[in-house]
């Protein structure tokens, strides 16, 4: 830690970039990147000028840094722009497929789309209203089964657990999450042969699967959001003579209840997009079906599989179903995402952040 | 938390309470036409999955009191599935084999019945290709079996080039797609080269694509397809209806090349012989690769259905739309919108007679 | 950490004699019985589809070889063994490439970004977690591959001599590394999120007391942010591994896959994934071979349940020194 002031300089200010410097040194980069975009890539590059011109800027912001403001300043420095710029590096591939959605699937985002089946549609028209309320179906029961028996489980593992049980949940928990979901579907799939004879394919049979996967991803993240609740709060429940489940139902649970309630929320964004078992479990349909305990429901995300990949001769068609598909199941996630923060928000403790 | 819950909670009471219904689909009430009603759930192949569509389109709206699913999860699920009874019908690229035949056998079939594989789905497989300044290209067997076994790797190898007088051929790589899925379009396209070049093709015909020969694989027809469209210098093996935007190769068959066509798919069909020690009314055919005149490279689809079924309900259903299928309307409107080969009316009738004798 | 299971629910000296209620309340015993028993449900829910797997791979793992490869299908364990490579060698490099990214967001989340400012960043994020593996299928194929494969053919041209680098460059870009990206994309909004709310519970006071020493914004974090947090990085990213590992869809369409063992991350001969190959030839497979494709899911689980273990030693050997007290 060699930080040398020249004695001659003394102001407060001294040996401090000001603050606009970081952004003139990116304007530089990026401008003098661009300016040998030619010689380096044979005409301009976008990509290859921002991957440069970054480059750039880190080396040359680094070494002013540590020449004007001292090693441990600019390190911190340093930090703070890779930092900042893996939330950028992030933003490209949302930016990109966002746009890919939204560009391809808003010109079929009519209200046929959601007023149509596909129910004797070949080309043109038709629209996903049996895939949306199917998707509905399926995810609703899955959550039904899936959060009770996750929760619980969580609350007993990070709340009660001692001793083998708890140990072989933990264990088994973890390798549930290593089901591949293809299997989870298969798993349903041979379940309700078992039960309803064989080739029982059901909307439920579909929640079955989805359940299987959820189940460790909301007992994953509830059991170490649980365990981060700090044990004071606990031991001034006692002190009250407090009852554990009460401590837990009322101290601990709202305390973590932002992070319970994004962690649910992730778990539902994580199986609603799943193609795999449903395509096994649930089945496909060109109709409406209302009724979760027979006959194969469509879901949201096998109908834009099946729109992509089943094409008839008129493909531009069926694209544009596949991209609008995927639209509506990208804001259907995001208006659960903003009923689950909206809770989140308003019931969570302050925390002073 | 418990907002949480009893929030999902409603949500799935709202989603239950809702009388959901689609613009396009009647209510059940009014009178059905056609006289027919319930539901007939189907099988099998992907190849059928387009025509599928329109046909299960056509029957709906002359029968509106049944509802086709079809579910186009693949030959194999198809043939399971109709084994193990989980459908009516099954639909698969290759008929059953022989040890797979036998009375008995199928769940939802009669005690004393065996299945029938009857032919209602011909379609030729182009070769297609995506390569700078290059719009017309011939190939026989033993070049095309040299370029997807990786042995041809540039454009301008001279195999190519002899069969191509007057093309100016790039000095790029090959890239050559193969379906990366187990499917009964590489089976065809596989039992095809084997047939045609066994010197060069020495795998015997296989779904899967032999592990010896690399290559860009792709999931499906759609994404062979995106990706012989999306890459440079690339080929690969496609559904003829699949392949409308791109090059298609003509293929050499006896002394001249050919552009696949619906008719040379149905001649070749016609050139074939069945499967020998089936019952009279079972159409299993050996598929014939190199009768000139034809185009050889094509892929078969059957219905798989029983001879006599367990529930007369499934007979009467399975029946009407099978029946339907193989009719000279069914395989028009097949060919309209999947760009499928049309039976010809000699295989129609025999597949007609099969048909009416379900029981 | 530790010890959050063992505070006792009346605090009674030994030698006071016990008033009116030693016996435990009605409400806690209705608790921690439904709470174990969902624990008990979800180890039967597990047995069922671990007795599933079993005994549908049973077939395909006793019989010969032999009559694997009449089928045409080759001798079980080496059949298996390219695609379980494939698995880990695409996961592996999808953590290198999210686990860095995923761990500075959270940061830039919690504690650089405006306050005001941080709940809409951290939505912003989640957003990638809506998008189902379907559209990260079709965007990885149409839109990502073809924008890399300049990139890579430069790579190949110039940084060849790397063996990671060599072979021939893809002519279509759909590589193993696409593959990687896509899944990194995949996995990142969960390593994101977990992070955030593991680097938000750090004690103010910690954080205060190395600001009060003069350190920097980095060296708050370095000294009292990641250590704390260690442990719940650590599970978010095998929860992001585990993802990783049995995403099925974006693989099998992105993923240009072979039956190969490749380390070379930008050629068109890439190992496949069990999880792709079992969707890619699942709907397709009759008599043995499902048995053999189930066997396959078999490995897949053992693969997972050993990287979990390894992950449960990590994690067990560092919550000694985090702690929630």
């Amino acid at each position: 830690m060699s930080i040398q002031t020249s004695p001659a300089v003394n102001h407060l200010t001294a040996n401090q970039l000001p603050r606009w410097t970081p952004w003139a040194v990116l304007g530089g980069c990026l401008l003098v990147a661009a300016a040998l975009s030619g010689p380096m890539f044979g005409g301009f590059n976008l990509a290859g000028v921002a991957f440069v011109g970054v480059l750039a800027f880190l080396v040359v912001m680094h070494v002013l840094a540590t020449v004007v403001e001292g090693r441990r300043k600019a390190t911190d420095r340093l930090l703070t722009h890779l930092v900042a710029g893996a939330f950028c590096l992030a933003l490209i591939p949302l930016v990109s497929l966002l746009f890919e959605t939204l560009a391809k699937g808003l010109p079929r985002f009519d209200v046929r789309f959601f007023t149509y089946s596909m129910r004797n549609v070949v080309s043109d028209g038709g629209g996903a209203i049996h895939a949306l309320y199917g998707t509905l179906y399926v995810a609703g029961f899955a959550s039904v089964v899936s959060i009770p028996i996750g929760l619980m489980t969580a609350i007993y593992l990070a709340e009660y657990g001692r001793g083998p049980l708890a140990k072989a949940i933990t264990f088994f928990v973890d390798v549930m999450t290593g089901i591949p979901s293809i299997v989870a579907g298969l798993f349903a799939y041979a379940l309700m042969s078992v039960l309803f004879g064989p080739g029982t394919i059901m909307g439920f049979s579909g929640s079955i699967a989805l359940s299987v996967l959820m189940i460790p991803v909301i007992v994953r993240s509830v059991e170490e959001l649980l365990r981060l609740v700090p044990n004071e709060l606990r031991e001034a429940a006692y002190a009250l003579g407090v009852p554990k489940w009460r401590t837990i139902v009322q101290v601990v649970l709202p305390t973590a209840i932002s992070g319970i309630v994004s962690g649910i929320i992730l778990s539902i964004a994580r199986i609603i997009g799943e193609t795999a078992p449903l395509m096994i479990a649930a089945g496909f349909t060109a109709s409406l079906n209302n009724n979760p305990f027979a006959n194969p429901m469509m879901t949201l995300p096998v109908f834009v599989y099946d729109q992509y990949a089943y094409p008839g001769v008129e493909r531009e068609f069926f694209d544009q179903r596949a991209w609008t598909g995927a639209l509506t199941l990208i804001l259907l996630v995001m208006l659960l995402n903003l009923i689950g923060r909206l809770i989140a928000s308003r019931f969570a403790p302050k925390t002073g952040r | 938390m418990k907002i949480t819950k009893a929030s999902l909670a409603l949500t799935a009471a709202l989603a239950l309470s809702l009388t959901a219904c689609a613009a396009n689909e009647g209510t059940k009430t009014t009178a059905s036409t056609g006289g027919l009603s319930g539901t007939l759930a189907g099988k099998g192949s992907s190849a059928m999955s387009a025509a599928q569509k329109q046909w299960i389109t056509d029957f709906q709206t002359k029968n509106t009191g049944v509802t086709v699913n079809y579910s186009p999860d693949g030959s194999g699920a198809g043939r399971d599935g109709f084994t193990s009874g989980a459908v009516a019908f099954g639909a698969s690229d290759r008929p059953f084999n022989d040890s797979e035949m036998g009375v008995g056998k199928f769940a939802k079939c009669a005690a004393d019945s065996n299945a029938l594989n009857l032919p209602v789905y011909i379609s030729p497989i182009a070769v297609v290709f995506n390569v700078t300044g290059v719009d017309k290209l011939n190939l026989d067997a033993a070049t095309t079996a040299g370029i997807f076994s990786g042995a041809i790797k540039t454009w301008n190898d001279p195999k190519i080039v002899a069969l191509n007088p007057g093309v100016t051929l790039p000095a790029a790589n090959i890239t050559a797609v193969h379906r990366s899925d187990d499917s009964g379009t590489t089976d065809n396209f596989t039992d095809w080269l084997n047939a045609n070049a066994a010197t060069v093709w020495t795998n015997a015909h296989s779904g899967t694509w032999p592990a010896a020969y690399a290559g860009e694989a792709a999931k499906g027809t759609a994404g062979v397809v995106d990706t012989v469209t999306k890459g440079q210098n690339t080929i690969g093996y496609v559904d003829d209806s699949a392949a409308a935007k791109l090059g298609k190769a003509s293929i050499k068959v006896g002394d001249a090349f050919v552009q696949p066509t619906a008719e040379g798919a149905a001649k070749m069909v016609d050139a074939s012989a069945q499967v020998a020690g089936r019952a009279a009314n079972d159409l299993a055919f050996k598929l014939s690769r190199t009768t000139a005149g034809t185009y050889p490279l094509a892929l078969v689809s059957y219905a798989l259905v029983c001879q006599q079924y367990k529930a007369a309900s499934d007979a009467t259903l399975v029946k009407a739309y099978i029946g339907y299928i193989a009719s000279a309307d069914g395989q028009a409107s097949a060919a309209k919108s999947a760009l499928a080969a049309p039976l010809s009316s000699a295989l129609q009738a025999k597949v007609k007679t099969a048909v009416d004798s379900i029981k | 950490m530790t010890d959050t299971t063992t505070a006792p629910p009346v605090a009674t000296g030994p030698t006071v004699p016990p008033p009116q209620r030693p016996k435990r309340r009605l409400g806690d015993v209705i608790f921690s019985r439904l709470s174990s028993g969902s624990g008990f449900l979800i180890l039967i829910i597990l047995a069922a589809v671990a007795a599933f797997l079993l005994v549908q791979a049973f077939p395909a793992l006793v019989s010969s070889p032999e009559v694997l490869k009449t089928k045409g299908y080759g001798e079980f364990w080496s059949w298996v063994l390219p695609f379980a490579f494939g698995t880990v060698w695409s996961s592996l490099w999808a953590l290198i490439l999210a686990v860095p990214v995923s761990i500075g967001i959270a940061l830039f989340i919690t504690h650089y970004a405006p306050r005001r400012l941080a709940r809409t960043l951290g939505y912003i994020i989640d957003l990638l977690a809506a998008v189902p593996s379907v559209v990260f299928g079709l965007w990885g194929t149409m839109t990502l591959a073809p924008a890399t494969q300049p990139v890579y053919q430069w790579l190949n041209t110039y940084l060849g001599f790397i063996p990671l680098f060599g072979g021939e460059a893809s002519g279509t870009g759909r590589t193993l590394l696409t593959a990687a990206i896509v899944l990194a994309v995949m996995i990142l909004p969960i390593i994101t999120s977990l992070c955030r709310e593991v680097f938000l519970q750090t004690p103010r006071l910690h954080e205060e007391a190395a600001l009060a020493l003069g350190a920097t914004r980095w060296e708050t974090i370095k000294l009292a942010v990641l250590p704390y947090g260690r442990a719940g990085t650590v599970a978010a990213v095998m929860l992001g591994l585990g993802r990783a590992l049995g995403e099925t869809m974006a693989v099998a369409m992105v993923l240009s896959g072979n039956q190969v063992i490749n380390f070379r991350l930008l050629t068109s001969d890439n190992p496949n994934t069990v999880a792709a190959m079992i969707a890619q030839n699942f709907p397709e497979a009759s008599g043995i071979r499902i048995n053999e494709l189930i066997a396959a899911g078999l490995v897949l689980f053992v693969i997972t349940l050993i990287i979990n273990s390894i992950a449960r030693l990590i994690i067990s050997r560092y919550s000694e020194f985090s702690g929630a007290n």
